[in-house]
Parts: C-alpha cells; sequence; structure tokens
C-alpha cells in the first residue's frame, strides 16, 4: 500500500437541498500521510469527512477510499480499518466506559484484551466502570478517541478533535496520534484550533465555503501567500513618535501603544530591518521577529480577496 | 459472511441488555404476568366449570387482551429504535463501523423480539403452569394456550416492524411517538369500530361474508383474533366467532407479511438516509 493514495476526491460536490456545502473539491491524500482539514465552522469539512467515511453520498464526483467507494455495500465490510472520532461525539449513555468500547471493539473483530489497553492509554482505566453520563466532556473525548483506534486503524479520521481538552490532554493525544502514525496510519484532523495543530500536519487543505482554497505543506503555503515578517519593537518612553517617523519610509509601521512599534516588510527585507534597527541605538529596547504562521496563512486566505 | 454472522447478534444483545437494564423486560413480565393470571382467575368464574374449560376460557380472554396490549408493547419498544439513536448521535458512529444498515435493523429487530419472547414465555407462562397444576387439563386445552403465546409473539414482531418503519421515518423523537400511538389506534382500534360500523350501516347489502373475512385478515391485530379463535373449535364457540371459517393458515400468511413488508420499507428507507 505504500506511497499510493490512500483517499481521492476527483470534482466532489455535495448539495443539500439548496446549499452547496462541498463544491467541486479535488484531492488526494497518500497513506501514511497526515492530512488537516482547515477552515471556519460550516465551511464543510465534517461534510468532507462524512463523504470520505461513506456516511453520505456525493451529489456530484466520485471518492475512493482503499481503492473502493466508500458507500458501496462492499466496502462496509472493510470499515474495520477505519477509525472515526466524530465532532462532540456521543454515545449511549447508560452504558460503563468498559461496556462501551467493548460493545465496539465486537463490532470491529478487535480482541477483548485491547479493550483495557486502549482504556489505559487514553487514561479512562480508573472511570472504566462508571456510566457515560457521568463522564465529562473530555473524558467523553477521550472515550471517543479509544474507539476510534480500536484495532489500529489504516484511516483515521479526527474531527475537531481536541476541543474540549485542556492543554495536557491536548498533548497526550497527539502523543497516542503521534504513535499510531509512527505505525503508517493515515490520519485526516479538521480543525480551527491551527497553531495547535502545525506540528501534526504533513499537508493542510484550507476549505472555504465547501471550495478549496489552498492546500499543501505548511512552507508551500507560506510561500503561496508571500505574507510578510513582523518586527516588534519596544521603544524607550517618549521616542515612539521620533522612531516611528523615521522609519515609515521604509516601512508599513503600526503604532502599537506608546511604547510599542510593528514593522511589516516582505521576507527579503530582513536584514535591512536589523541595520535600521541598529541605528536606533538606546532608545530601542527590545525587539522581537515574527515570520507568517499558519493562523496567518489561514487568515490571509480567509480574508476575502481569494476565491 | 462470518462477520456477518457475528454482527447481528452483537447488535441484538446489546438492545436485550438495554431492556433489562431500563426494567423493560422486568417491566413487561410483570405487566403480562398479572394480567393473564388475573384474567384467568377471574375468568373462569362465571363458567362454574373450573376444571374443563379454565384454560379455554384463558386463551379467550388473554388473546383479546393481548390484541391491544403486545402492539402497544411492541411499538413502545421500537418506535425509538433508529430516530432515537440519530437524534441522539449514536447513529453517526455505529455507521462507520463495519455493520451493514439493514443488520442494524436486523440485530434490534432479533433483540427486542426476545425480549418480547422472554416477556411472553414467563408472563403467560407462569399462568399456564398454575393451571395445569391446579387443573387436570387437557391437551387441546394447553395446545390452544401455547399457540395464543407463539402467536402473540407474532404479533409482537409485527408491531416492532411497523415500529421501526416508523422510526425510520420521523424526523424526530417526539414525532415518532406520537405516530406510534396513532399507527395503534388506527390498526387495533379505529379499524374495528371502522368495520363494524360499516356492517351496521350496509345491513349486509354489499358486505359478504367473504369480504368481511378478507377485511378481518388484512388487519394484523384481526388476523391475530382470527388464528386463536378459529383454530379451536371449542374456543371459538366460547369466543362467537364460530360463523367466521378463516383457518389458521390465512392469518398466519397474513401476520407473516405484516412483519415482512414494514420490515423491508424500514430497510429500504433507512439505506437511503444520509447523514
Amino acid at each position: 500500500m505504500n506511497n499510493s493514495q490512500s483517499i481521492e476526491l476527483s470534482s466532489v460536490s455535495k448539495k443539500y437541498d439548496k446549499s452547496t456545502v462541498v463544491d467541486d473539491i479535488n484531492l488526494q491524500i497518500k497513506t501514511g500521510e497526515s492530512f488537516v482539514l482547515i477552515g471556519h465552522n460550516g465551511a464543510g469539512k465534517t461534510t468532507l469527512m462524512k463523504l470520505m467515511l461513506g456516511l453520505t453520498k456525493p451529489s456530484a464526483g466520485q471518492v475512493t477510499v482503499l481503492g473502493e467507494d466508500p458507500t458501496s455495500g462492499a466496502f462496509s465490510a472493510r470499515r474495520g480499518v477505519l477509525g472515526y472520532l466524530p465532532e462532540s461525539v456521543s454515545f449511549y449513555h447508560h452504558m460503563t466506559g468498559l461496556e462501551l468500547l467493548g460493545y465496539y471493539a465486537r463490532l470491529k473483530g478487535v480482541p477483548k484484551t485491547e479493550v483495557k489497553k486502549r482504556l489505559e492509554q487514553v487514561g479512562l482505566l480508573e472511570a472504566a466502570g462508571k456510566r457515560m453520563n457521568t463522564y465529562s466532556k473530555g473524558m467523553r473525548q477521550r472515550l471517543g478517541l479509544a474507539q476510534a483506534i480500536l484495532g489500529t486503524p489504516e484511516l483515521l479520521f479526527l474531527d475537531e478533535p481536541t476541543t474540549g481538552l485542556d492543554p495536557s490532554l491536548r498533548r497526550d493525544f497527539y502523543q497516542i496520534i503521534g504513535d499510531l502514525r509512527a505505525s503508517g496510519t493515515t490520519v485526516v484532523i479538521s480543525s480551527h484550533s491551527l497553531n495547535e495543530i502545525e506540528e501534526q500536519a504533513d499537508r493542510i487543505a484550507l476549505i472555504k465555503n465547501g471550495k478549496l482554497v489552498a492546500c499543501g505543506s505548511l512552507e508551500d503555503l507560506g510561500r503561496q501567500v508571500g505574507l510578510p515578517v513582523r518586527t516588534r519593537l519596544v521603544i524607550a518612553t517618549g521616542h515612539a513618535d521620533h522612531v516611528a517617523r523615521q522609519l515609515e519610509p521604509h516601512y508599513q509601521v503600526n503604532m502599537v501603544d506608546e511604547n510599542t512599534l510593528d514593522l511589516v516588510c516582505p521576507v527579503d527585507k530582513k536584514i535591512a530591518v536589523l541595520h535600521h534597527v541598529a541605528d536606533l541605538g538606546d532608545t530601542l529596547l527590545d525587539i522581537s521577529m515574527t515570520t507568517p504562521r499558519l493562523d496567518e496563512i489561514y487568515l490571509h486566505f480567509m480574508s476575502g480577496e481569494n476565491p | 459472511m462470518s462477520r456477518m454472522l457475528h454482527t447481528i447478534p452483537i447488535l441484538a444483545s446489546k438492545e436485550i441488555r438495554d431492556g433489562m437494564r431500563n426494567r423493560w423486560v422486568a417491566a413487561t413480565i410483570l405487566l403480562l404476568g398479572t394480567l393473564a393470571l388475573t384474567l384467568s382467575f377471574l375468568g373462569t368464574a362465571p363458567t362454574g366449570e373450573l376444571k374443563v374449560a379454565a384454560l379455554e376460557v384463558s386463551v379467550v380472554s388473554l388473546t383479546s387482551l393481548s390484541m391491544y396490549l403486545i402492539p402497544l408493547i411492541a411499538l413502545m419498544l421500537s418506535f425509538d429504535a433508529l430516530v432515537g439513536e440519530f437524534e441522539h448521535g449514536t447513529m453517526l458512529l455505529l455507521l462507520t463501523y463495519p455493520v451493514d444498515r439493514w443488520q442494524i435493523i436486523a440485530g434490534k429487530f432479533l433483540g427486542h423480539s426476545a425480549i418480547l419472547l422472554v416477556a411472553i414465555l414467563i408472563g403467560y407462562g407462569t399462568t399456564l403452569g398454575i393451571l395445569i397444576y391446579v387443573n387436570d387439563v387437557d391437551t387441546t386445552g394447553w395446545q390452544a394456550y401455547v399457540t395464543m403465546m407463539a402467536s402473540s409473539l407474532l404479533l409482537g414482531c409485527v408491531f416492532l416492524a411497523i415500529g421501526y418503519l416508523v422510526s425510520s421515518l420521523a424526523r424526530e423523537r417526539a414525532v415518532a411517538i406520537g405516530a406510534a400511538v396513532g399507527t395503534w389506534l388506527v390498526l387495533v382500534v379505529f379499524y374495528d369500530l371502522a368495520l363494524l360500523s360499516a356492517l351496521i350501516i350496509d345491513e349486509g347489502k354489499h358486505i359478504s361474508e367473504g369480504l368481511f373475512s378478507t377485511l378481518m385478515l388484512a388487519n394484523p391485530a384481526d388476523a391475530y383474533r382470527l388464528f386463536n379463535f378459529t383454530g379451536f373449535e371449542q374456543i371459538g364457540r366460547l369466543a362467537g366467532t364460530s360463523g367466521i371459517e378463516t383457518g389458521m393458515v390465512a392469518p398466519l400468511v397474513s401476520m407473516g407479511i405484516w412483519v415482512l413488508v414494514p420490515f423491508l420499507l424500514t430497510v429500504l428507507r433507512f439505506h437511503k438516509r444520509e447523514l
């Protein structure tokens, strides 16, 4: 299966009644890749996942998952190799964690011994005997991950997986996903918490109003956008106005407060900035430079001047 | 193939465990048991011949009661089956598992009918045991009673299937429960009333005995009654249905169709549903 496409969408559209939720999307996800879908709520990320999972049929175009149409009857028997964590997952609330995971394991044909192992992995072993209706959002989310990774899936779909998780749990969460990726699992994650996802992504697809706006690695996207470098200067009290006037002919200068200035310039003018700034002498108290991050790239693509 | 054979029992056993957990099984057993006992012992009093007719009288009164009660119990078990899981969001996840949609319905059907089977066996069976114990019962008597129990299960299956259809058509739970009660009223209560009114108005001009039998057979609850009342001669006499001669096969076929058709329609409808 190496080097082949796990998932392929060609000219896929999905309409519900009259609204187009997914609009003519082409994309390929390679085996073993970690692929991130990013977009606003309602951009069509969840629908894209449902299309890939075969839960819904495309209105036009073709979805191929592991070489088959995921809505076909033949595919349903192969679903054992899929894992899915829906957005705000719900479970049968009268069942305990252990019963529930046992039930899903039986349906997937996964040996019973794996149930305890997965519960331990997500830190729910102690709460395994408690019913779902006593579980917190974070616990349900962890149980959701546990069921998704039963049987070490070939393809793992995570829809907004870390909403409601505190930072330390997020780290555990990505640790588990990292282990799975190491074992060859293809991971598709949708998210709008951008910076958290940066390190997880081999490639990123930006979705806007059901359209694929951009797709590629973080570097690719950064290059496509040509976003500027931002330099933040902290100036001694009383000198900021003066410094701003001095730099204005060369850069775009934004006054943040009476001590702080932001210089915005293209990436290739980075060094020139340093030269200029060196001339400021003692009036300069602090300096920091930021290169574009995913959230800026995201904002750039989402801000309307793109299709 | 082996996976297919595994999946349905897994789904069914979950339904059974759910039924035990939320006391459905216990409540149904208690309800059927109490009613069977009460009717059998009250029902035998006016005949004055406790020994011979006890079971037959019980069959007649229990059939008349089951005709209303079993459909209601079955509908209450099944109306939620699909719409409840859609509304609660558990269906989404279930459908990403290696489970066919028809298997989900088949699993629920198997589980729910097992609940009905246990409730009928214990609820009605206890009375049978007691009646056999306190009376010298002849063979036809308990045969009729056991037949009544078996057909009650079949009637239950009919209304399970109808309940799933309601559940697959309804957009929300609240609508489904209303539709289930409405279905029960139409099929079990109003149908008979309408038929009776038609007979009275018609005064035997257009509705022949044959047409009347067919109309009775067409309704699953009436088919159930005909099955039990026409099968055994003595019971027919007690129930006052000696005039109608449908035999036992036709009502059985009718009920079989009433299981199959709603079931298949549910599968069809469920397959078309998108998430």
